[in-house]
């Protein structure tokens, strides 16, 4: 019997997804618990949640982008997109606020469960639609809307603390938090707790170290793990559980099980031909067929832009510094939501340091009619990047939430083609000897 | 600097005349005020909608050139983006790809989603420096106003290494008096269109407004001035038509013959077109720190839109108060085709509006929209169940 296959073996491969399903399962029983028991739940994004703060106000925390996307994927989210727009908002805006409107018209009635009211929402300026967004809930429930505004790159990609801002952007932050605290202990009548927030920011820290080593055992052939579907397993408990000591145990065991893998040459894919990278936000409303049109293919995502800005700047190298808890989670934030930012806006620069670090075949950008955020700079960017390397991309247009602009057949053709073209490239390539093997 | 060169001694003209070169100046989309500036040697920044504070660059001595978009064809612009997006995105590009504006910086403002794009799409296609000005988007912490301060004080930095030229109090002092003078001038033109709309059509007060995006603002105020002296000399008869607010051109714009023909079906008595330009209600007083009162004008004394976040101002109700100052009967609410803070809106002003009452008309726009049949039926059928319901 080979390594691969013993029971061991088999107990630890996939054991991450089937536990991130459990623990989002659980989290949505406890946010429905919190619903039937009449608590209010704090309303977060996942581009600076700020779960870091909240949850020493025992708060459930509420990620309406997530219950949107698990609309898509369960397919109902049509008829929620209905009900907002029969309740007046326009076909043209983001589907992720439709579906939540859907949801809060409904009285928090959920696929996973119900979604308790807010109390308070929490908003980072990462995303203009959050700020609408937030408008919307603060319309309907009459909660303090809590703004933490992150000023983001001035021009080209941070440079971190040697940014010209960066001590005055860094004390806007930090004021912002403090009034944070302030409405917390507001509307929850209990008094901040600097010791929880040190131990959180230490769960955090354990959490994103765990997350970049997952990242970068990715650069292994075959690739471990599917940057978009076993991916976005990984993005939800990153969200979902920040701060908590069952977060930071599933990304330290999600290590244990992708060096195993790694170890044993177990790819996401049983033949892995091309190593892709994809940009923007995947097609949720026919997730898996998606993700098969390109593993049909030997097509296997090994990276994604996705796992950069959704993941609440786990990615970042930074740790948090539990001495000074305020300052350093003022600067891991504003550090984060810069990075998520950049990550959108300057994706050609980034995705060229990916090219040779993940040994890319393609590029697959993805942008989307509800997301301007990710999918306005995409086409440019694409350009920008082919004029300074050779890579092959597709540029494939859908939508994340809406499934009247997602063509499938369209879509295949596009892809199919996109492979065809990679397959006689490398036939191409095979057949004409390099320069620097003397070849003529 | 002449307002326009052909014309030599405007003040000399009729008024008829000098309004009708205000429009084909702001029509005209190779912006020939803003290249004669550049070709006398002046250098130009370019700022996206909706806010910025022009002071600045006027203070090193660059013109302030507010990007609003063109109504022409993005040829060059429209490879750079995908599809679902707003018109003004790809042609504000598209002035600069085609040569018809060519700048020494360019600021963007993290507006929308799509205008945040911007920066990084100028820097990937021109050599001059684009960057993003980060207005705050939560004016209600204490912190705000000192931030937006540190924030300004930033962009002179590299104002001033664009313009080669330093920015001293003395300077912006007299600029802030310049863009001053500049709002008092605009605030008669609002005065005037809400007292005594039928003396000024619609397209001619919007383009007069424009202006001051495109001429240096010294020769802007001289105009405006001469202007507003003339116009109550003017011979026009008061009509029976409903007054109205028009909410929604506070970034992409409306063409020109659609503010004509929303002018021939009624009064518009208020509107946010450009409202970037009207965007501190008030004079910023003159201290000893001109960037401070310029920070706290922006926060404390400003206008409002859909993409400014400041829970002291609920665009529903700035959009009503808007509505009793101008004692309009009814709103024309639109927004251009793609907009999304402007369509998220719409649902909280219809709603707003429904309960008190005031009569409305929802519609879409877009600036280089050739056919206006449609939207023309629109209004007069509500012009019309207004008159005579």
């Amino acid at each position: 019997m080979s390594e691969k296959n013993t029971d061991a073996s088999n107990e630890l491969v996939g054991r991450a997804n089937r536990r991130g399903g459990e623990l989002v399962r659980d989290w949505y029983a406890d946010l429905t618990r919190a619903a039937e028991e009449g608590r209010g739940a704090a309303y977060v994004f996942v581009m600076g949640s700020l779960n870091e703060i909240l949850l020493g106000f025992d708060l459930p925390v509420v990620f309406p982008e997530v219950n949107s996307l698990q609309t898509a994927v369960r397919r109902v989210a049509h008829e929620l997109l209905d009900q907002a727009e029969d309740y007046g908002y326009s076909p043209d805006i983001c589907g992720y606020v439709k579906a939540d409107v859907a949801v809060q018209l409904s009285k928090g009635k959920h696929p996973m469960g119900r979604i308790p009211k807010p109390s308070i929402a929490v908003l980072t300026n990462a995303c203009n639609t959050y700020i609408k967004w937030a408008e919307i809930w603060e319309r309907m429930h009459h909660v303090p809307v809590v703004t933490i505004d992150v000023p983001g790159t001035r021009e080209g990609v941070t440079r971190g603390r040697a940014d010209a801002s960066f001590d005055n952007d860094l004390r806007y932050v930090v004021a912002q938090l403090h009034e944070l605290i302030a409405t917390c202990e507001q509307i929850t009548g209990r008094r901040f707790d600097i010791d929880r927030l040190r131990e959180t920011l230490g769960y955090v820290n354990r959490m994103g170290r765990a997350y970049r080593r997952v990242l970068e055992l990715n650069r292994s052939a075959p690739a471990p793990f599917n940057a978009l579907t076993d991916g976005t397993v990984y993005l939800g408990v990153a969200n979902a559980l920040r701060g908590t000591e069952a977060g930071a145990v599933y990304f330290e065991e999600l290590v244990e099980e992708i060096e195993h893998k790694v170890a044993r040459s177990i790819g996401a894919l049983g033949d892995e031909s091309y190593r892709l990278a994809f940009v923007g936000v995947p097609c949720y409303p026919i997730f898996r067929r998606f993700t098969e049109m390109f593993s049909e293919w030997g097509g296997a995502y090994v990276g994604s832009s996705y796992l950069w800005f959704a993941s609440g700047g786990l990615n970042r190298d930074f740790e948090y510094d539990p001495q000074r808890p305020i300052e350093s989670l003022a600067e891991g934030v504003l550090l984060g939501v810069r990075d998520a930012m950049d990550s959108m806006f300057h994706h050609d620069r980034l995705l060229e340091q990916m090219i040779d670090h993940y040994a890319l075949d393609g590029i697959v950008y993805h942008p989307i009619k509800s997301c301007r955020t990710v999918s306005t700079g995409l086409a440019d960017g694409r350009r920008a990047l082919s004029e300074r390397r050779d890579v092959p991309s597709l540029f494939v247009e859908s939508d994340m939430m809406d499934r009247r602009v997602v063509s499938e057949a369209q879509m295949k053709n596009r892809i199919d083609a996109f492979f065809e073209g990679l397959a006689a490239r490398r036939k191409r390539r095979a057949a004409t000897p390099s320069v620097l093997e003397g070849g003529a | 600097m002449r307002p326009f060169p052909e014309l030599e001694d405007w003040q000399a003209a009729p008024l008829d005349e000098v309004l009708l070169q205000c429009r084909d100046l702001v029509e005209d989309p190779e912006l020939p005020s803003v290249k004669r500036f550049r070709d006398e040697g002046g250098k130009v920044l370019g700022h996206f909608q909706v806010y910025f504070p022009e002071e600045l660059a006027h203070a090193a001595g660059m013109l302030p050139v507010k990007l609003r978009g063109a109504p022409i064809d993005p040829d060059h612009a429209e490879s750079r983006f995908g599809s679902y997006l707003c018109s003004i995105i790809k042609t504000s590009l598209e002035l600069a790809l085609n040569g018809s504006l060519k700048l020494d910086l360019f600021v963007s403002h993290p507006i929308c989603d799509a205008a945040r794009n911007l920066s990084a799409i100028f820097s990937r296609n021109f050599e001059h420096p684009s960057q993003i000005l980060y207005l705050p988007q939560n004016a209600n912490s204490s912190h705000t106003v000192t931030y937006l301060r540190g924030e300004y004080a930033r962009l002179c930095a590299d104002v001033e290494a664009v313009a080669g030229r330093a920015i001293t109090p003395g300077a912006l002092a007299r600029s802030i008096e310049v863009f001053n003078e500049s709002r008092r001038l605009l605030r008669r033109l609002y005065d005037l269109k809400r007292s005594r709309p039928w003396l000024l059509a619609a397209e001619d007060a919007y383009s007069l407004v424009a202006l001051a995006g495109l001429l240096p603002r010294e020769t802007h105020n001289e105009l405006l001035a001469w202007v507003l002296d003339r116009l109550p000399e003017r011979d026009a008869k008061r009509e029976d038509r409903v007054r109205v607010v028009f909410e929604g051109g506070f970034c992409e714009q409306p063409p020109l013959d659609l503010v004509r023909a929303l002018g021939r079906a009624c009064y518009v008595v208020d509107d946010d077109w450009l409202i970037g330009l009207r965007y501190l209600v008030e004079d910023v007083p003159a201290t000893d720190d001109p960037l401070l009162a310029l920070a706290e004008a922006y926060i404390e004394r400003s206008s409002y839109s859909p993409v400014q976040h400041d829970l002291r101002k609920p665009k529903e109700d700035m959009l009503l108060q808007r509505v009793r100052g101008a004692e309009a009967g009814a709103v024309i609410i639109a927004a251009a085709k793609m907009c999304e803070p402007g369509l998220e809106e719409q649902v909280a002003y219809t709603r707003a509006l429904e309960e008190a009452g005031v009569p409305f008309l929802v519609t879409e726009f877009e600036e280089n929209m050739t056919s206006f049949t449609g939207v023309e039926l629109q209004l007069e059928t509500f012009v019309e169940n207004l008159l005579f319901a």
